[in-house]
């Protein structure tokens, strides 16, 4: 089984979010980069379909050389191979276009990407990428095992969970749940040094043309002072939300 | 030309966020003249979207569609929306919406934007303001399809009454693709989901043990309000992935959001960010939490909350 994953390189969960440029550009200035969190989950599914089942797994990125630490990284934690598509990601449609093309060069039974990724939330690229390949999607999965040529995968739905079957070739939007956060593989030294020796391949875009752009960022403004109510008066904080928030 | 949108049912009930969406779909049409025509899929009764201004109603009722399934409501609503030569197609946030709509976005080669929260910016181009970085920060798209979609996120723009006679087509056709098999279905009875909550009530570390989410859960079917949790919560077991809020897990938009003990980490706090009123209550005044709130209590979680629930239940037995 072939398993391509693909990875956002998001900034840290914990960044402070500037911009640059007169609010046109995303300031990365001391902002450390990682792997989108829903992809990692997603990587580590995957490696585990590598050690159990013996499927190869590669992993994808749309971005310029500065994402390649996150690939390298992807490597150390166990994806055999990585693939580069070697320019600045427009927008989600354009991305999923590229994804399409490396999805074209190789033939992949199961593509697993996060369900969305923290910077722009989009969740648009494995839906889209899906629809173009023209096979199905199944997201927000919390569970994805193999049942001969079958997928069966949990996802959440509002207010529940929902079991479904499907024949391979599949894209998933996988989060948290896929496997554990204290599942997730941190690289060992071994893992770092063999990194180093394995495949990593730099295509050039087929540069599609994106359906949007943004030309500007935004703050959201400043927050008024907390109200506080003493915990003998809890009276008043009921007044208070009845009367001025309007919300009981 | 036409402003098409998509109104989402469960089990035949319009959902709040069918009513969003139309309200945002009216606005657009009011603004650029175009007409507007709602879709929905085995809605019981259709004609209560005559309160919302909207001109035709495409009421589409098949059993094969009593069943979410993406493929075949993407197949659907890309069909009749095609059909209605589309300019702009508007649905809502909800997870089954932000599902379908890259699928339907490729089916009609049509621009996407998700987790828009205003009404545009302008028309003439399409732009639209829209929440990233989990609500850090906003930014200005401009829409380049020649049909565009537009996710309206969950309680932002409002709900905005307009009455009119729309006519009602009804419809039963679409193309069926049953590739993905729905096995089970596993619904959490009685409680009231996150996404659809007007209240949510978080527990933290702070409440010190899964023992003690009865306060949570008290305070929350007094309120009517989902119950949510911290990530260190849920990583350790306590409660549920499905209540973890935060940039990681569930994003929050309620009209109200309580939370108790809680200290307010910044992904945390980017999580929640879209919900309207913020009311903290922690025993430790420096918590970060506090700068983001609405009001403050600061006190004993296990001294608060039962003495705040008592008193609810007293308010809400008057009203």
């Amino acid at each position: 089984m072939k398993v391509l994953v693909c990875i956002s390189n998001v900034p840290d969960t914990t960044s402070k979010i500037n911009f640059s440029n007169e609010d046109t550009t995303f300031d990365t200035n001391g902002v450390q980069f990682i792997i989108n969190p829903n992809d990692e989950f997603g990587l580590t599914r995957a490696i585990w379909f590598q050690q159990k089942n013996q499927a190869t797994v590669t992993v994808v990125t749309v971005g310029d050389n500065s994402s390649e630490p996150i690939l390298r990284k992807c490597l150390a934690i166990g994806a055999d191979k990585a693939i580069r598509v070697d320019i600045k990601p427009q927008d989600g449609f354009s991305v999923a276009e590229e994804l399409k093309e490396i999805c074209s060069k190789d033939k992949y039974d199961l593509i697993i990407c996060g369900r969305e990724s923290i910077d722009y939330n989009g969740g648009m690229v494995p839906g889209m990428l899906a629809q173009m390949l023209g096979i199905p999607f199944v997201t927000n999965c919390i569970s994805l095992d193999l049942d001969q040529d079958k997928i069966i995968a949990k996802r959440e739905i509002d207010g529940g969970i929902e079991k479904v079957s499907c024949s391979l070739p599949i894209v998933v939007g996988g989060q948290k749940g896929l496997v554990e956060e204290s599942d997730l593989i941190i690289p060992n030294m071994r893992g770092i040094m063999q990194a180093r020796q394995k495949p990593l391949e730099v295509f050039k875009s087929c540069s599609s043309e994106s359906k949007s752009e943004i030309n500007k960022f935004q703050k959201p403004p400043l927050k008024e002072g907390v109200k506080f109510v003493d915990p003998e008066n809890l009276d008043e904080l009921i007044t208070l939300l009845h009367n001025e928030a309007n919300v009981i | 030309m036409s402003i098409v949108v998509y109104t989402e049912c469960q089990n035949g009930e319009f959902k709040k966020n069918a009513f969003e969406a139309l309200s945002y779909g009216k606005q657009i049409s009011k603004d650029t003249k175009q007409t507007l025509i709602a879709i929905s899929i085995n809605a019981k009764d259709p004609s209560i979207l005559s309160n919302y201004g909207v001109e035709k109603i495409i009421s589409i009722h098949n059993h094969s569609l009593d069943q979410f399934t993406a493929q075949n409501y993407a197949n659907t609503i890309s069909q009749y929306a095609k059909e209605e030569n589309v300019k702009i197609l508007v649905m809502s946030s909800s997870a089954d919406s932000r599902y379908i709509a890259p699928l339907i976005a490729v089916k009609l080669n049509a621009g996407l934007a998700s987790n828009v929260i205003s009404k545009p910016l302008t028309y003439k181009p399409l732009t639209l303001k829209r929440s990233c970085f989990t609500n850090k920060a906003y930014n200005h798209t401009l829409m380049k399809g020649e049909i565009n979609i537009i996710c309206v996120s969950n309680n932002s723009f409002g709900i905005t009454k307009s009455k009119s006679e729309p006519k009602i087509i009804a419809a039963d056709k679409f193309s069926k693709n049953d590739q993905i098999k729905v096995e089970a279905i596993d619904r959490l009875s009685g409680s009231v989901s996150i996404a659809d909550a007007d209240i949510v009530i978080s527990g933290g570390r702070g409440l010190k043990g899964p023992e003690n989410w009865h306060l949570i859960e008290n305070l929350a079917s007094t309120l009517g309000a989902a119950t949510a949790c911290s990530k260190p919560v849920s990583d350790m077991g306590w409660r549920p992935h499905s209540e973890h809020v935060g940039q990681t897990g569930k994003p929050v938009a309620s009209d109200l959001y309580i939370a108790i003990g809680v200290s307010g980490a910044i992904q945390h706090l980017a999580g929640i960010n879209a919900s309207k009123i913020k009311v903290v209550i922690n025993n430790d005044p420096e918590a970060p939490f506090f700068k983001a709130a609405d009001y403050g209590v600061v006190g004993d979680a296990f001294d608060v909350v039962p003495r705040l629930t008592e008193k609810l239940k007293a308010f809400k037995n008057k009203q």
